[in-house]
């Protein structure tokens, strides 16, 4: 092996029933460097780093690892783990009711007694050398999601390390927490690990990487240097033609802008999980809820949608009172919404992509009168053609989609039961660049047939260009509502920091 | 994009290929060790008619109560995630409804009786379905701790509705259910398992349910966001399944003509669920298939057959049993389908993939 390289992957393939998730793709990681894997979603960055990790087999290729003469097989995590190979799922996996020195050192002392005393000495050593703002005998539940994913990488790096993976890590971090994160990554480097950090967020693969390694369709498109290869060049690359411009996308507040019959109306609406507030939308408007992580903007959308206990508050829908307990009754009500934690509250997982697609239809259609075999078809292959959804069959399981194609799945579900209020809290989480600007588009065009939309994003230049108010909270309290000329970036990050309006 | 409807639809019925593969094993095994095993005769039986016999015959009759307990322990366990361990002392409940409404007239059978009887044991039969589905849906009881309470006491229940006797009922109309309705040579329970097939098949087929309790069962939180009554879901699926026990233990009274509390299906809600297992449904709820439970019951039932035809002590026949399931559930375990697929793969992909191994 060549000096300075840590790990290379040669003619790597891999197929699912039906796709060819990647054929013969390479893959170069030098020893300190931070490579950005980079495509669309369902590209095969996810099956590559599976493949790398072993959970799953490949059907050919080779692995080969610094310091071992032959190519290695890995047959599963654990065993990759001895390799030196560590990751990071998107997901937290790690156990949010046990402290944070537990969670990075259980399932991993060797031998018999767990000495407490030492693994909180070393679980604060290795935190304190990472900077992670953690205290070891503190609950992992009660950290930021940040410090959370911190506090797994801290348990990845913990072992020999020599490849960190990072899979979508920042996608629910906020800026600040990204800032951090990214510390950190630079404080691995400096220490000779080599991080394969996959992401949709270009200008975080500008700030961090060092390289690029480009999938399209799973197959290589090549491996570039940052510098050399500037921002337009790699979304040509990935999504294999020009990125039309987001110019043209601006034009909102001049079609939403004076919107006169209310949709939705609520007073000191409140649920167990957020404070009363009040909030309306008119017919065709764009509006956003934006504040930092946890300032409880989701929970504020929830209680809308009756998706916590509502504990209380008037609601009308075009004028009339409604009740709104649960979700059941805001979907009567034509209000759909796309919830922020995919996994745990969007997807069926075993059940079919048709099956996730048709389901909150199918619900408001009611028990007694089930959807035809044919027409659940049409409505999937419809709304498949209609959001590029790359699935093999109507029939996949949703779960063996790439997380970006699961989540236009959902989205679909919720376009699919035609709402005239929809809710969507980080519909754009895991898209890839050239569909993330499809779905503004989407939802301004929506907006213009007569949809009333509030988005949630935490990208507050996507949140600008989509939405004509924004309503800012901060420590779950709205604190300032933005509109018209008001709706700049300074503007909206002033008000979230709190030297924003005078109704404090 | 549809290229390969072809191959998921094949997934689909893969499923089904264990409890087959089982049924087939023990019919080739039989037919070696006796030639005339599966052969169905027709004699006369005690009221003249002519009825059907034969091994076969009795391994479909005699796995009746089985097939429909698995059939609403399919529901429970693809909508709760969890098994009920009560279905054997609730079909003992229902069948001492049934006896005592049938003894309260006084020795007088009519058919009207005889529904009158079946409609209240059923009755009582979903109430007590429905206490069990209250405690897991709506109390979060663990399915197999909440239906362990009548899984101890259900049986003292069904003492007590006859008082402690184990009355018998001698009527033309119940030996009809228990055995054959005259002019039909057909045993009767064998029609009962197809008219809940058919009720079964009906039921999805003209209602969502299929679809909400999967969805329950796959992940609640999301059902709920997407305005499903998943608490309604998990109560109506052990609703259904206390129906399907109030038939078995009809046709477990009428086969017999009396009730017998302490020994009526005893045991068998180890059988229902590993009908379930064997059938290639997870026992961790989701997805299900209802037709695979309904194969494994009946492979079940013809193990049973086979090994008392072998002559086996009763007392052996459990650890055989226990022996052929254990494989069968090995045989159907995602590690194995795995490897089987990995195996296949290997076999069929060579072509391509060669390139990228020789390239190093
Ligand atoms: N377990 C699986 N079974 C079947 N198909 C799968 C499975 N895992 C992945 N695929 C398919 O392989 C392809 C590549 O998926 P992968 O998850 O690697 O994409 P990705 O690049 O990570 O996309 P995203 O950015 O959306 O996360 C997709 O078409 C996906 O449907
Ligand atoms: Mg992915």
């Amino acid at each position: 092996m060549e000096e300075g390289i840590v790990l290379t992957m040669r003619g790597i393939c891999k197929s699912f029933p039906g796709v060819k998730a990647l054929s013969n793709v390479d893959f170069t990681l030098r020893r300190g460097e931070i490579h950005a894997l980079m495509g669309e979603n369902g590209a095969g960055k996810s099956t590559l780093i599976k493949v790398l990790t072993g959970v799953y087999a490949k059907d050919a290729g080779e692995i080969r690892i610094e310091g071992i003469e032959d190519a290695i097989s890995i047959r599963s995590p654990q065993e990759a783990q001895n390799y030196g190979i560590s990751t990071v799922y998107q997901e937290i996996t790690l156990c949010p009711n046990l402290t944070v020195a537990e969670n990075m050192f259980i399932g991993r002392t060797p031998g018999r007694s767990v000495d407490w005393k030492g693994m909180e000495k070393k679980a604060g050593a290795l935190l304190d050398s990472l900077g992670i703002p953690a205290r070891p005998k503190q609950q992992l539940g009660s950290c930021s999601l940040a410090v959370q994913q911190m506090v797994a990488i801290a348990r990845a790096v913990d072992t020999e390390c020599k490849v960190l993976i990072l899979d979508e890590p920042t996608s629910s971090l906020d800026d600040k927490e990204v800032a951090m994160l990214f510390r950190l990554m630079r404080e691995l480097k400096a220490r000779g690990v080599g991080i394969v950090f996959v992401t949709h967020f270009l200008e975080q693969v500008y700030e961090v990487s060092d390289r690029i390694t480009v999938l399209r369709n799973g197959e290589l498109v090549g491996e570039y240097e940052v510098e050399k290869l500037p921002q337009v060049e790699l979304v040509a690359k990935m999504i294999g033609k020009e990125l039309e411009g987001l110019s043209d996308i601006k034009r909102r507040s001049a079609v939403a802008g004076g919107a006169e019959d209310v949709v939705y109306e609520a007073e000191m609406l409140s649920s167990t999980e957020c404070r009363p507030f009040d909030f309306h939308i008119g017919k065709g408007e764009v509006n956003g809820f934006t504040g930092l992580l946890g300032s409880g903007r989701s929970e504020s959308v929830r209680a809308i949608f009756g998706a916590d206990p509502v504990t209380g508050g008037r609601v009308k829908v075009d004028g009339k009172s409604v009740k709104v307990q649960k979700p059941y009754d805001a979907m009567r009500q034509g209000i759909g919404y796309l919830p922020e934690d995919r996994k745990r509250d969007g997807i069926i997982a075993d059940l079919s992509v048709r099956e996730n697609i048709i389901l909150a239809y199918q619900v408001m259609k009611g028990m007694g009168h089930p959807l035809s075999r044919a027409q659940a078809e049409a409505f999937a292959d419809e709304y498949i053609q209609a959001l590029d959804i790359k699935t093999a069959s109507t029939d996949t399981p949703l779960g063996s989609l790439s997380g970006g194609n699961q989540q236009k799945v959902i989205l679909a579900r919720w376009l699919l039961t035609h709402p005239k209020y929809l809710i969507l809290d980080e519909p754009t989480r895991g898209i890839d660049v050239g569909t993330k600007t499809e779905i503004q588009r989407l939802v301004l065009k929506l907006a213009e047939e007569g949809m009333s939309v509030t988005f949630i994003s935490s990208e507050i230049e996507e949140m600008l260009r989509t939405c004509s108010r924004l309503i800012v909270m901060r420590d779950r309290n709205i604190v300032g509502e933005l509109t018209g000329n008001e709706l700049t970036q300074e503007r909206v990050m002033h008000t979230i920091a709190g030297g924003g309006k005078e109704d404090e | 994009m549809n290229k390969n409807t072809k191959g998921s639809a094949l997934a689909n019925y893969s499923q089904l290929l264990v409890p087959l593969i089982a049924i087939l094993l023990l019919v080739i095994f039989n037919l070696f060790r006796d030639p005339s095993f599966f052969s169905v005769g027709i004699t006369t039986n005690n009221n003249g008619d002519p009825v059907l016999q034969g091994n076969l015959i009795s391994i479909l009759n005699g796995a009746s109560e089985l097939v429909i307990l698995s059939m609403g322990m399919t529901l429970v366990t693809a909508a709760s995630g969890g098994q009920d361990i009560s279905v054997g002392a609730l079909a003992a409940i229902a069948g001492s409804v049934f006896v005592k409404v049938l003894k309260s007239q006084g020795g007088a059978i009519s058919p009207v009786l005889v529904v009158g009887a079946f409609l209240l044991c059923c009755a009582v039969a979903m109430a007590f379905g429905a206490f069990n589905g209250a405690l897991v849906s709506v109390f979060n009881i663990q399915p197999m701790i909440a239906t362990l309470i009548l899984f101890t006491c259900g049986r003292s229940i069904a003492y007590w509705i006859n008082g402690g006797a184990t009355p018998t009922i001698s009527s033309p109309i119940i030996s009809a259910i228990g055995s054959f309705v005259p002019g039909m040579p057909v045993p009767t329970p064998i029609l009962i398992v197809i008219l809940m097939g058919i009720f079964f098949a009906l039921l999805f087929r003209f209602t969502t349910l299929g679809l909400y309790i999967q969805t329950v069962g796959i992940n609640q939180g999301a059902a709920r966001l997407n305005g499903i009554n998943a608490v309604g879901i998990k109560l109506l699926s052990f609703i259904l399944l206390g129906a399907c026990c109030s038939v078995a233990g009809m046709i477990g009274v009428s086969r017999l003509g009396l009730i017998n509390h302490e020994t009526l299906l005893i045991n068998i809600e180890m059988d229902a669920i590993l009908a379930v297992a064997i059938g290639g449904n997870s026992l961790g709820g989701g997805k299900f298939r209802m037709l695979g439970s309904v194969l494994g019951a009946y492979a079940i039932q013809a193990l049973t057959i086979t090994l008392y035809a072998m002559k086996v002590p009763s007392t052996d026949v459990k650890a055989y049993k226990a022996v052929v399931i254990v494989l069968l559930v090995v045989m159907g375990s995602p590690k194995v389908k795995e490897t089987v697929e990995r195996l296949r793969k290997r076999a069929g992909g060579k072509r391509p993939a060669g390139a990228g191994k020789e390239a190093a």
